[in-house]
């Protein structure tokens, strides 16, 4: 109940594409630790003991689905921050802060494009 | 009363982290570049698929390419120089993702006692993974 009040609160708050970049932040930020700590596991699992499970996570994160969920983390986090950090060692540029929006998003399309392409033609490759 | 360039403020752990975590974003780009074009130069073009290219950008270990074509992964894909870029992503990117994860929890979470846990378990989290990083790449 407590949650849906925040979520209720947080869906009125006007903050614009600035406030939707930051949450976006941090949900790629959070899915890369994940998945970070799901590959060391199941290295470690495969590794050590030889077992199941960790060949099991392996199917998971090698699924195109997966993949295509974390280039998308993968690029747009950097891309967002190499933005926030421009911003923070130039604050004056927080005037055209719409204008980086837009600029990362240029940046991210092409880049993001080729790597659905090229995760989306092995996929139908069929390797 | 006390001149104002005088009166210092009191470094807190997120003053420090959050500059660390401008820092190390950079760096983390910076190394992962050097691993995607160090592999473009030695012929990941024509000796690699797209999977083992990004395992080797962002941990250049030598397991991590050894299922490709290239003809003996001692020639070039390891040694002291492929260690330290391992080493320092690992530092870099266990530290930035870990720290970034309290700031989330610690948003979310509040109370004089679930704060303390957060901040321990993760501690603990953070030490696992570097000893295993250092175990591994020390392996080759």
């Amino acid at each position: 109940m407590q949650n849906l009040k925040v979520i209720a609160q947080g869906a009125r708050y006007r903050g614009g594409n600035p406030m939707w970049s930051w949450l976006l932040h941090r949900v790629t930020g959070v899915g890369m630790v994940l998945f970070v700590v799901a590959h060391i596991t199941a290295s470690f699992l495969t590794q050590r003991f030889g077992s199941g499970a960790g060949m099991a996570i392996n199917a998971v994160y090698e699924s195109p689905a997966f993949q295509l969920v974390m280039y998308f983390c993968v690029i747009y986090h950097a891309l967002n921050g190499l933005r926030v950090i421009i911003l923070d060692i130039r604050p004056s540029l927080m005037r055209f802060q719409r204008e980086t929006l837009w600029l990362q998003w240029l940046t991210f399309v092409p880049i993001y494009a080729l790597a659905v392409l090229l995760i989306l033609l092995r996929a139908a490759s069929g390797e | 009363m006390q001149p104002v360039h005088s009166r210092r403020p009191r470094v807190t752990l997120d003053m420090v982290m959050w500059v660390f975590t401008r820092v190390s974003g950079a760096a983390i780009v910076v190394i992962a570049l050097i691993g995607f074009f160090g592999a473009m130069l030695m012929g990941a073009r024509t000796q690699m698929d797209l999977p083992t290219l990004m395992r080797w950008t962002f941990f250049p270990n030598p397991n991590h390419v050894v299922n490709s074509n290239i003809p003996d992964v001692a020639i070039g894909w390891s040694g002291p120089f492929w260690q330290t870029l391992q080493i320092l992503i690992v530092l870099f990117g266990a530290t930035h993702g870990l720290n970034g994860l309290r700031a989330v929890l610690e948003d979310h979470f509040r109370g004089p006692r679930i704060l303390p846990a957060i901040r321990a378990v993760l501690f603990v989290v953070w030490l696992l993974v570097m000893a295993i990083a250092v175990a591994v790449v020390l392996a080759d």
